[in-house]
Parts: C-alpha cells; structure tokens; sequence
C-alpha cells in the first residue's frame, strides 16, 4: 500500500512553466486597448512562491533559472537579472516554509507580497547598479502590483499539489 | 530532500549571479553594445513565435478600433477638417521655406545628408516593464537593417536598433534606462541629453544655460555624436510634479506597431577602425627614399649639441677666433656716473616710503616705469 503517490515533475514544473512563458509571449503584444497597454507581470513568480510551498524540489531552481534567462533575453533585460530575483524568491520562501503551510489564503497572499516586494527592490538595485541610473518608481511599482494581482493562481497550483505528496504537508 | 534542494537553489543562483556579471563585463544590451550571438538567435527565434501569438490581440485591438472610430466618425470628421485648414497656411509656408532653404544651400555649397532609405516593419513583441523597454520588430539584416539604425513612428523618433539577426531586429526605446540620445531644444537651441528611465516621459538631462527651455518647446535630435540624423522630432517638453525636466513623446500618441527603420549610417559605421588603427606608414616612392637616406646620413654627421664631439668642435673653433683678434686696448678709467635728472629721478626705481611698509620688513624697491 503506497502512503503517497510521488509529483510527476511535468505536471506540477513543466506545464505551469510553459503556461507562465506563454502568457509572458502573449502579454508582450503591441496591441491596445482603449488606448491602454497590456499590463506586464512576472508570470513566473508564480511559480517560484507556489512551488517552494507545495515541497521542496531539485529540478524547481534550475528551471526557475531556465524561465528567469528566458524572460531576460525576451524583454532584453539584463542577463540573470530575473533569474536571480526568481531564484531568490524561491529559496527564501523554502526557508520560511514551515511558517506559511496550512495557512489561510489571506496570509499567504501577504506572504507572497512580500516575496514579490522583495524581489522587485532586488531587482530595481541590481539595475541601478548597473546603469548608475533610477529607474521610474511607478512603474516599478506597477509592475509589482499586477504581478502580486497573480496570487490566485498560486493559490490554484498550491492547492491542486499540496497533498500530493504528504511526506511535506 | 530538503538540503538536496537548498543545494540546487544555492547552485541555480550561483549560476544566475555568474551570467550577470559576465553580461555586465561583456555589456550585451546597451545602445552601444556589441551583437551577441546568444540574443541575437533567441531574437531569431521568438519572432515568429510572437508574431504568431500577438496576431489574435492585434486582431481585437483592431476590430475595436474600427467600432470606436465608426461611433466617432462626426466627430472626427470635423476636427480633421479644422486640422486640414490650419495646416494648409503651414503647408504653403514649408514649401516657401523649402525653396529658400534649397537655394541657400546651393549657394553656399552645403554638404547636405544624403537621403536615408526607410525599412517598415511590424513590431511582434513589447517589453513594458521598468527595467527594460525594448521592442522586436520582424525586419533584419536581409532587409539592410543594421545596428545602430535609428527607428521612427508615423509620429516621431521611437528608438535605434541594438541587436540584429536575418530577419528580426531588436529596438531600444528612448524610455529604456540604458537609452541616452543627445538632442536640441528647437526655440532655444540648447542641448541635453534625453536619459530613459523605464517612465513613459524620459527625463532631460545635461540641460546648460539659463532657462534654456520652456514647458511644450519641441524637442529634436541634434545630430551630435552621429547617432541620429539632426532634425528628426522627439516630443515636447514638460515638467513633473518633482520640477524634473521631461519630454513628452510623439511615438507615445498610438501603439507601436509599425515602425520605419532608417539605413542612416552614423559616423561610428562610417569609419573604417582597422584603417584608423594601421600603424604602417603609406608607401614612399625612390626618389624620396634617397632624399630620406640622405637627410638621415647628414643628420649623423652632424654632431649632437653637448656631446664630447661636439665640446671638442667648440672648442677648436673658439682658439681659432681667438688667435685671430687684435690685442685688447689699455683699460680707460670711467667717469664718475652723473647726478640724476628730474627726469631719471621720475623714470628711474621708486622707493616706497618707510611708513607705508610695515615695520618689520625692509624698503620696498618697485621699478619705475619704462
């Protein structure tokens, strides 16, 4: 009798992933709408709080580092900048872990704020380093904000593979 | 399970800090930053994929367009036509001023640019976020395009091209936080630099003089550098609420998606570095061959100033010119030195008077005037 029935990693890495990238392509459109552009969140993040919650995992970093490269060179970033805030994210929030499983949805939406948060100041100094120059607070701060808008399809991937694997709940 | 992790994430992020310090060394995305073959493929490649996925919201972007202009068509008829009669007045002044400028140019033999041809293109990605504005557009190297080539809307300047592959080309908005162009404000002339900061409105920056430019001056490029071609519009000038210089841009007016790429070639293609950089002289012909030996031979000849050849050229010389003058006449006793005029009395040194120099230090002597 088998206690648990082991994540495949396709279902809960790869697709989500591949359905980040694809949102990530189809947000990118130059197209408006009554006069206003697509918002432009990092779809990835995601991925990078939903999966430090539903368990530890080897292959999540690596293709966490595939995803943030890709969304480098598609929005031509900065190389590894994205990588690295996902990255970040994602090993803080496994840190923390134990502090946020079996929470309700409101706290893990703070939580996941606050990774988010953490992430775009990491990425805002990386590139003011960078380019010795500020970039616009606004926008970063809108883009912060439609990208903490995600939260519900965290939640989703959280609560679709939590008890997948009960060796982690 | 949970160090294997720790370790993977450890790994992953090393490897993400490696890349960014690497791109940060190499400089990959910069106005001025050489093509990388790593961007320039995944261009290549995610191209038709955009191009692909972007035609479904372009569709709709349309399709709403012509509802919306379809409820607006009086009223945009009117406007149009009021537009049309004020800008006949400027149209026949353009066409004055273009013969007088036509003819001044003639006169005056000016070496005018020559004509840049333009490339349209459809733009198949957006990036949008603050740290990066950049955009993919679906011409490339097969079209002419090349690096460097600046890009314009039906409005006005939008940015240059920074990465180019077969057939798709990557576009550095002016709002990009790496993007800085040199332009001129029309009214007063002055120059600035328009500095990108991932905002809509990029800000004016190097701005020099005394109110150099006022709220809705037009801002051009100016040419400097060899980037753009001078004259090409940018925006307007506007202030934000932190009392920071900025300029509203023409290619803000509609979405982007179509550009014209022109084939400008800036000074920076012009030049030919490996030509500038050959050290070995230009080839001389025999005749100056020997002229060149001869000066050489007679320049070792001649002995070097303050060498032991030359003292003793000197000295040999200095005996012959003695041995040859007269003896020297007996010594005649001067006259004593006369009293001093009026005049030299004025002209000669003055003495400054005691008390007009502090106690402790000796009379100042100053010279008299010549």
């Amino acid at each position: 009798m088998a206690a648990y029935q082991p994540l495949q990693p396709w279902s809960w890495l790869v697709v989500p992933t591949l359905v980040c990238l694809f949102g990530t392509v189809i947000v990118a459109a130059p197209a408006r709408f009554l006069g206003l552009a697509l918002p432009e969140p990092v779809f990835p993040m995601v991925l990078a709080f939903a999966w430090a919650v539903i368990r530890p995992s080897i292959l999540g970093p690596f293709l966490l580092l595939v995803t943030g490269l890709f969304l480098d060179l598609f929005w031509h970033g900065v190389m590894g900048l994205w990588a690295l805030s996902l990255i970040l994210v994602y090993g803080v929030a496994l840190l923390v872990r134990n502090l946020m499983v079996g929470q309700s949805v409101r706290v893990l939406w703070v939580w996941y704020g606050v990774f988010t948060t953490v992430a775009f100041i990491v990425a805002y100094l990386i590139v003011v380093a960078r380019v010795h120059a500020t970039p616009n607070l606004i926008n970063t701060a809108w883009q912060a904000t439609v990208t903490i808008l995600l939260f519900p399809f965290a939640r989703r991937l959280i609560e679709q593979f939590e008890d997948a694997d009960i060796r982690f709940r | 399970m949970a160090w294997a992790a720790t370790v993977a994430t450890l790994a992953a992020g090393v490897a993400a800090l490696f890349l960014m310090i690497e791109d940060h060394h190499s400089n990959t995305r910069g106005a001025d930053a050489p093509p990388t073959p790593v961007r320039n493929q995944f261009d290549e490649s995610v191209g038709p994929v955009s191009a692909l996925f972007a035609a479904p919201l372009r569709w709709a972007g349309d399709a709403g367009d012509y509802v919306r202009d379809y409820f607006n068509a009086v009223d945009e008829n009117r406007r149009l036509k009021k537009q049309v009669a004020e800008l006949q007045t400027y149209k026949e002044m353009a066409q004055r001023l273009q013969n007088i400028n036509g003819r001044y140019e003639a006169l005056l033999q000016l070496r005018t640019e020559p004509e840049a041809k333009m490339v349209t293109a459809r733009v198949v990605a957006d990036a949008r976020g603050p740290f990066s504005h950049a955009r993919l557009a679906d011409a490339g190297s097969d079209a002419g395009i090349r690096i460097g080539n600046p890009v314009l809307s039906e409005h006005g300047v939008v940015g240059r091209v920074v990465g180019v592959s077969k057939t798709v080309s990557r576009v550095l908005l002016l709002t990009d936080v790496d993007s800085r162009t040199p332009v001129l404000v029309n009214a007063s002339n002055a120059r600035a630099i328009l500095a990108g900061d991932g905002g809509d409105a990029p800000k004016l920056a190097y701005l020099r003089g005394h109110d150099p430019v006022k709220r809705g001056d037009v801002i051009l490029t100016s040419g400097d550098g060899g980037l753009y071609p001078r004259g090409l519009p940018v925006g307007v000038a506007d202030k934000d609420i932190f009392g920071q210089w900025r300029v509203r841009l023409y290619s803000d007016r509609s979405a982007l998606d179509y550009v014209r790429i022109m084939l400008f070639t800036d000074f920076s293609q012009l030049v030919d570095e490996a030509a500038l950089n050959n050290r070995s002289p230009p080839p001389i012909s025999a005749a100056e061959k020997a002229q060149i030996d001869q000066a050489v031979a007679a320049r070792i000849a001649t002995p070097r100033p303050g060498s032991p050849e030359a003292a003793a050229a000197d000295k040999a010389a200095a005996d012959a010119g003695a041995a040859a003058r007269p003896a020297p006449a007996p010594a005649v006793q001067k006259p004593a030195a006369p009293a001093p005029t009026s005049a030299a009395a004025t002209h000669g040194p003055k003495v400054l008077h005691p008390s007009r120099t502090s106690p402790g230090h000796p009379v100042a002597v100053v010279p008299g005037p010549r």
